[in-house]
């Protein structure tokens, strides 16, 4: 994170004088949807809905990893934890979310070696340190997240470890998108790109997008002033009948994405079908380890029984990150469904929509 | 940003300063990087070089409103 | 860890089991070791308890302290052995005379290791001014223990202008902390496994009962309430005095003392500050009308020196604490549920 460039994206006078741009802009009602955890996180944290004009309806995508991470993939995790000589590396967000039985979190207060890492590239350095253990690394991410854990793949390809594997869970935001455009009660008018996944991946995924469903998406940043100008961006383009693709987030994303990210992406995985929890199959939507590092592949190594128990019906989860419904609609929120007692994952990850606005939203109706 | 190892092209890391604090960032998908940029760092990987003058823009687009005169703009 | 203080010569590297089980080797460890470092009137009796006169009103408090890894940048477990039972004295109004101090030792404790934590108690315990009457060691087999646990109780003198009752506090007192938050919890973090950085980070671990106990002289009944935000950090505590209360309390983000430097810590971990612990802070709440004065005459103590006005109670929104934004908007600041994990983007 670039510390100087914070406190500018946050300056108070610029804040306002966006929202004075946007609510003269805004004359009719839209829904924006933005598919980032950290966008969610950082809009409900910062109160920017209650900030906005009435006529403008913030919708939240599937934009949590850990959320849309299917059930059996957490017990297959809690799973690999129990076994002997295993290290088994996380980052910190999975640790909380429920398996059928238990979240890794209980398994390691019951002796299951669970570390939490920063980096995947840290996992990498305890299999080197450690050769007498396994070490797994639980790999979940969108574009942004997957090159890091590819190139922990290609570190121990090269170091020639025998001892480290990843448990991938990668999804990926175009085909979601689409799926969302696709859904015949889709509501989203415009739409707010993933900063850090474009920084990745580049532009040109979501010009057939804008296009197809003529809707205009606008690659945005995180903070305050990044936010706004995105709503802005978007909601003038919405008031001018226009479905372009822009780029906000100018500072970090270049229209080709990195492109030895995209290199090393392309050389450890294959696209593939992919289920995401609460919405279902999306074709094409997901990645996963190429044949050719299948040794690096835990799925492949351990033999992890197959778990596949019904997601629990009364978890709204999936209407929620369509942008179908807003997590206070959902009658178990906040009663029988809270951070400490999840029924559904938006509620127990730090960047679901439900803990969001759980924590952070001071009025229901408001925000 | 300082370069403080170098084993192989996926090995070369630097120590980044988050406003203070030191870490050792994978600099693989930035090798433009040098010290003094800006990066992008996500789980201890570098991302993106941050581009100063589109970092400006922002700014710009609202001095063009005619709206921040006053501001102070970043250096 | 390196310290003035020489380690005497002891005919051991690591504790056994027999050093605590009250033989020979119990005598030697405590003799050499914690007896002489500690000597005052009551310990030199190594009597069973120690006997004392106290006047008025009492406090008394205990505490564990099980923190992993035992050395921190700032300081170690001893250091929080003593400072929090005093500052937990503290925010009940009491100035700390009288602590008790025991041990559970993990065997293979490295006795160096031993003697800097009981050396750093020593100098914590005379910077707060109490003494250390009685106390307990035992030693549990390896595998049984996380190498060293403390607990120390207290006895304090309660200040006689003390009315700390969160029954006292009503819609528009204001709230104080007392100094920049976050910096404990962050120097653990920055030592613990899979999560290391560099920085200048140190914990704020220090004795509080100075400055409170001047400001009830000074401000009495003015001073309504007083709390460390320890464990759960500043919103912790401020969601429980809304509870009790019933009252709502609205902060302001850009007034809460916050070093950049962990503040930059926080955003890369993907911390809230307020929720991270802090060792040396507090949170009291004011007369209103008394708040500035307050203010200024806490900043003159080096333990307060970064004091600030961050908020105040009121009617509404019960039972809620709000943050106004910097940006202006609001958001709740709720219990956490669980520890904070670090976040994945």
């Amino acid at each position: 994170m670039l510390m100087k460039y914070l406190s500018e994206y946050r300056n108070p006078a610029l804040v306002e004088k966006l929202l004075k741009e946007i609510f003269a802009v805004t004359t009719r009602s839209w829904t924006l949807m933005e598919i980032c955890g950290g966008q969610t996180h950082s809009l409900i944290k910062n109160g920017i809905p209650a900030l906005l004009p009435e006529k403008i309806n913030l919708v939240h995508g599937p934009g949590c990893p850990v959320c849309v991470t299917n059930i059996s993939i957490i017990d297959e995790a809690v799973y690999l934890s129990r076994l002997t000589d295993m290290i088994f590396c996380s980052y910190g967000d999975m640790l909380r979310v429920p398996g059928s039985k238990e979240s890794l979190l209980e398994a390691k207060a019951s002796g299951a070696d669970i570390r939490i890492l920063y980096s995947p590239l840290e996992a990498v350095q305890l299999a080197k340190e450690n050769p007498d253990k396994q070490v797994v690394f639980f790999a979940v991410g969108f574009e942004t997240t997957a090159p890091a854990n590819a190139l922990s793949v290609v570190q121990a390809a090269n170091l020639n470890l025998a001892n480290f594997s990843i448990l991938a869970s990668h999804v990926l935001v175009p085909p979601a998108m689409e799926a969302i455009l696709g859904d015949p009660d889709n509501k989203i008018d415009g739409f707010l790109a993933a900063g850090h996944v474009c920084t990745i991946m580049g532009l040109g995924e979501y010009f057939p997008i804008a296009e197809k469903y003529k809707c205009p998406i606008v690659v945005t940043g995180f903070e305050p002033v990044d936010l706004l100008q995105g709503i802005l961006m978007t909601v003038i383009q919405l008031e001018n009948g226009t479905f372009f693709v822009e780029n906000q987030y100018a500072r970090s994303v270049h229209p080709e994405g990195n492109v030895l990210a995209k290199h090393t992406l392309s050389k450890v995985f294959d696209i593939k079908d992919r289920v995401w929890r609460g919405i279902g199959n999306i074709p094409l939507s997901g990645f996963e380890l190429k044949d050719a590092f299948s040794s690096f592949n835990a799925r492949v190594k351990f033999d992890i029984p197959l778990i596949n128990l019904p997601e629990n019906t009364e978890c709204i989860s999936g209407e929620i990150m369509k942008g179908l419904k807003k997590p206070m609609d959902c009658p178990n929120f906040g009663t029988k469904c809270k951070p400490e007692f999840p029924i559904g994952a938006p509620m127990v990850s730090s960047e679901g929509a439900c803990a969001a606005y759980y924590h952070y939203a001071w009025n229901p109706q408001l925000v | 940003m300082r370069i403080t190892a170098q084993l192989d092209e996926t090995f070369r890391y630097a120590q980044v300063n988050f406003g203070g604090i030191l870490k050792d960032v994978n600099l693989y998908m930035t090798p433009e990087a040098q010290i003094g940029d800006y990066v992008l760092v996500h789980v201890g990987v570098a991302i993106s070089l941050i581009d100063e003058e589109e970092a400006h823009k922002v700014f710009q687009y609202l001095v063009e409103m005619g709206e921040v005169e006053e501001l102070n703009t970043p250096n | 860890m390196n310290l003035q203080c020489p380690m005497p010569t002891f005919d051991f590297d690591v504790i056994t089991v027999g050093h605590g089980s009250g033989g020979l080797l119990t005598h030697n460890l405590l003799k050499s070791g914690v007896f002489n470092l500690l000597s005052n009137p009551w310990l030199d009796q190594q009597h069973d308890g120690a006997i004392f006169e106290i006047n008025g009103k009492v406090a008394f408090s205990a505490d564990s302290y099980v923190i992993s890894p035992l050395f921190f940048p700032g300081g170690n477990i001893g250091d929080l052995a003593i400072n929090g039972t005093v500052n937990d004295l503290a925010m009940c109004g009491a100035k700390a005379k009288y602590l008790s101090l025991s041990f559970i030792i993990e065997e293979g404790l490295p006795i160096n290791l031993f003697w800097d934590v009981l050396y750093s108690i020593k100098l914590a315990a005379e910077k707060a001014g109490v003494f250390i009457v009685t106390g307990d060691t035992k030693v549990v087999e390896k595998g049984k223990g996380d190498l060293l646990f403390i607990n120390t109780s207290g006895i304090g003198e309660v200040h006689p202008n003390a009315e700390i009752h969160h029954q006292r506090i009503f819609a528009d007192d204001v709230i104080l902390i007392s100094g920049n938050i976050a910096a404990h919890g962050i120097a653990i973090m920055s030592v613990r496994e899979g999560l290391t950085f560099e920085s200048s980070i140190i914990s704020d671990t220090q004795p509080l009962n100075d400055c409170v106990i001047a400001l009830l002289d000074h401000f009495g009944s003015d001073v309504k309430f007083l709390r460390d935000a320890t464990r759960g950090g500043v919103a912790s505590v401020l969601n429980e005095v809304v509870e009790m209360t019933s009252l709502g309390i609205i902060l302001n983000q850009s007034d809460i003392p916050l070093e950049e430097e962990v503040s930059s810590a926080c955003e890369m971990l993907g911390f809230d500050p307020l929720y991270v612990a802090n060792e040396g802070v507090f949170i009291t709440i004011v007369s209103k009308n008394k708040a500035n004065d307050i203010l200024q005459f806490l900043k003159v103590f080096p333990a307060a020196e970064n004091a600030a006005i961050v908020g105040a109670m009121q009617l509404d929104f019960p039972k809620k604490v709000i943050l106004k934004s910097s940006i202006g908007g609001s958001r709740l600041v709720n219990y956490l549920p669980g520890e904070q994990l670090p976040r994945i983007c």
